[in-house]
């Protein structure tokens, strides 16, 4: 279940939207390349055939029909994500739940599958045709569609849920204003396999960096490979850097480079030199520069699951991957077992604090004022519950998290809430133009390619153009 | 003579509308575009002139993305044309298992360049991929972090995969080209006593120049248009070693939201292929298409 939901948390892959763009265009050049292949222009015109199919794929990205939010004040569009049993039964239930509340009021609901979500609502920003309720990552992104108008304050018409989600709404606040509210929130930390641990003779899950090298080095020694990680993809490597930066930076410094954007502090070099010291004792699996995330055996999380290596560092969405990689559907099984990033030494971020990011309901500027109480209802104590009950994620109302079955997801949740603070992916919580940026010079790093230093400066360099 | 303008309207029109939609639009929505800072959503309005295109030209992976779409380029032509010839010639020759031979030589290019992409990407494969261990067991010392994942081989790895896909598209065009060369020309030759290797040389080489220039055009755009094969094997990594221009405009665009940046690495794209297109049609297709008028 969880595995759609977390797959691709950046679009990294060309979307079949934009593939089909392109197509659509390589097809209407043929045909004008072909008939006029005899002409002396044809030169010319092949060319702009050419390009153009080019330009359509980022000129056109919104091409597609939104049939998003209906005019009617009286009917919620509502898009999500749970693709798959059980959540997508849960939700329709859900839905006629709250029609029956309220009467006349009509909802919805589209469920489709992560990536064509992501696609849509990409498109529908661009027109400005969104649906009533959807799904916020938070942090920049959250920030900049607050700019555009786009997204409508909930701090007033939701006071209630807030209240009872806490600490958990801090990324989707921006400027002191509540603008959406999170109803599943996980941390990433290691994910390993206990029975390959076991036979290189490793009996406890690190909890320094000094262990963690220990670790590897016993892996290595028995013949293992100690960590898979998905650097193709970008953000899989940039979690390391997140989380020594979490680790090396105090929580107020941390802070304050997300709104001033001033990365100058010592801790964000430091960070870039404990993962420098990681990197030194090759601890990944051959070809890991462009190995992908999550697809396929032979991604990162299908080396984990296929029992190819011992560890990876990855977020709460897991342990539903794995199970997608596996012929059994089983995933690592009884094998599975989580750790957190381990402490560094003389670091300043506390360290029971954890990186992690999640989904939240957003209501748009122009949906009807029932989209309100639907998101509301969405966050009540007895949706949660059902939510949780399903293993659908980690639930933010303290009053679901007992519900939680899966063992697993259960101590991810203990984690989450004895943490003193949650720091949201930093690519979320700068937005995709940072983020992007200093997830490029992170993977670099990776690569031997760049230096401490040379990621914070094309941070900040990124920074600028924002400014 | 009416009529005829309006047959000419008639069939003219779905393509130039056409060429409107698909081509005329997109161009001018991109450039547009690359006058703006515009995140991709909410109105585009701050315009900041030429910026994007300072931006793009001193950014350096954009200027060694240009660069590994020029080595294709050149390494197209300089690797796949001798090949293609040589392969041509050879299945234009009454052999056993000609057609067998040339359906081979054809496949890959037929086959959906996502779908070869994937299975490559596997053969690939560090340690379990099939190709490396094939490599590795006749004694060939492999990469540690695969073919694909060293900087230094992946355009090279690349290269060969994009030749193994297109080869097939060349010997198809020069087959088709020698089977236009008149037998009578051959016999004639023969008749002289010239070898086979002087016909080749001398008549069927020279008689299918025009489809080898056409040729050359096409691997040229091509190259500068690579995407697909790039994108699915390793996405531009690894440390930007295979990005190409395209790659470089998605990934400004629809992964980083530099919706600007992207409209202005793509018309720098657009104006390179033309001038390039421009350029080979005056000095070099110009004796075919006057042949033609």
């Amino acid at each position: 279940m969880v595995r759609n939901r977390y797959r691709h948390r950046l679009t990294t892959q060309v979307s079949a939207a934009t593939f089909i763009n392109v197509l659509h265009a390589t097809t209407a050049c043929e045909v004008t390349k072909g008939s006029d292949m005899r002409r002396s222009g044809r030169t010319a015109l092949s060319v702009l055939c050419g390009s153009a199919v080019l330009l359509t794929a980022t000129a056109c990205g919104g091409g597609e029909e939104t049939s998003a939010a209906g005019g009617d004040d009286n009917t919620i569009t509502w898009w999500h994500n749970s693709n798959n049993e059980p959540g997508r039964g849960y939700y329709e239930q859900v839905a006629a739940e709250f029609e029956e509340a309220n009467p006349g009021v009509e909802v919805e609901v589209e469920a489709m599958a992560h990536e064509d979500m992501v696609d849509r609502l990409a498109a529908a920003f661009q027109s400005g045709d969104l649906p009533d309720v959807y799904m916020e990552r938070g942090g920049g992104e959250l920030a900049d569609h607050v700019e555009a108008g786009l997204v409508r304050d909930l701090t007033q018409e939701s006071d209630e849920a807030i209240e009872k989600l806490g600490g958990n709404v801090s990324g989707w606040q921006v400027d002191g204003q509540t603008y959406a509210l999170p109803f599943s929130l996980g941390v990433v930390g290691f994910w390993y396999n206990t029975e390959l641990f076991e036979q290189a003779g490793i009996t406890e899950a690190p909890q320094t960096m000094e262990e963690l090298y220990a670790a590897i080095e016993k892996l290595k020694a028995a013949g293992i490979t100690p960590l898979s990680v998905g650097a193709g993809d970008k953000w899989p490597a940039a979690h390391y850097w997140y989380y020594t930066a979490l680790r090396a930076c105090g929580q107020d410094v941390l802070e304050d480079a997300v709104t001033s954007l001033d990365f100058t502090d010592e801790c964000f070099v430091e960070a870039g030199e404990v993962l420098e010291e990681l990197l030194a004792t090759e601890p990944f699996n051959p070809g890991f520069l462009t190995t992908p995330a999550q697809e396929g055996a032979t991604s990162a999380s299908g080396l984990l699951a296929t029992d190819q290596v011992a560890m990876e560092l990855a977020g709460h969405w897991e342990p539903g991957v794995m199970q997608g990689l596996t012929d059994d559907g089983a995933g690592l099984g009884e094998n599975t077992g989580w750790f957190a990033f381990p402490e560094i030494e003389g670091g300043e971020g506390d360290p029971a604090a954890q990186l992690g990011g999640g989904d939240a309901w957003a209501v748009s500027t122009d949906a009807p004022d029932a989209s309100v109480d639907l998101v509301n209802y969405l966050l009540s104590d007895e949706v949660q519950t059902g939510f949780a009950e399903n293993d659908m994620g980690l639930p933010t109302n303290p009053a679901a998290t007992s519900a939680v079955s899966d063992p697993a997801l259960a101590q991810l949740l203990e984690v989450r809430d004895a943490a003193p603070y949650i720091q949201l992916y930093f690519d979320t919580a700068f937005g995709q133009s940072i983020g992007g940026a200093m997830n490029d010079s992170i993977a670099l790093m990776f690569a031997g390619e760049a230096t401490p230093q040379e990621i914070v400066d094309a941070t900040m360099q990124a920074a600028e153009l924002e400014k | 003579m009416r009529r005829q303008r309006l047959e000419i309207l008639l069939f003219v029109t779905p393509a130039l509308a056409l060429m409107a939609v698909f081509v005329l639009y997109p161009v001018f929505s991109a450039a547009r575009m690359s006058l703006y800072s515009w995140q991709g959503f909410g109105p585009m309005d701050d315009f900041i002139g030429l910026e994007n295109y300072l931006r793009v030209l001193t950014d350096e992976v954009f200027t060694d993305a240009v660069m590994h779409n020029f080595i294709i380029v050149f390494a197209s032509i300089a690797v796949q044309l001798p090949l293609g010839l040589a392969l041509a010639l050879l299945l234009n020759r009454r052999i056993k298992g000609r057609g067998l031979l040339r359906t081979i030589v054809f496949v890959p290019y037929v086959l959906a360049e996502v779908i070869a992409g994937v299975v490559w990407f596997q053969l690939l494969q560090p340690r379990t991929g099939l190709l490396e261990q094939a490599v590795s067991s006749v004694g060939i010392p492999v990469p540690e972090q695969g073919f694909l994942g060293t900087p230094d081989l992946a355009l090279t790895t690349v290269f060969v995969v994009l030749t193994w896909k297109y080869l097939g598209l060349a010997v198809l065009l020069f087959l088709a080209g020698l089977q236009g060369v008149p037998d009578e020309l051959h016999e004639a030759a023969q008749l002289d006593g010239a070898s086979w290797w002087q016909v080749q040389r001398r008549i069927a080489v020279p008689l299918i120049a025009p489809t080898i220039r056409t040729w050359v055009f096409l691997s040229m755009i091509g190259s500068l248009q690579l995407f697909d094969m790039v994108w699915i094997l390793t996405g531009g990594g690894p440390a930007n070693a295979t990005t190409t221009m395209v790659t470089y405009l998605i990934s400004m665009g629809t992964q980083r939201s530099n919706y600007g940046i992207a409209g202005a690495a793509s018309v720098v794209l657009f104006l390179i292929g033309f001038a390039m297109a421009l350029a080979y049609q005056y000095l070099v297709l110009r004796r075919d298409t006057k042949a033609d008028a």
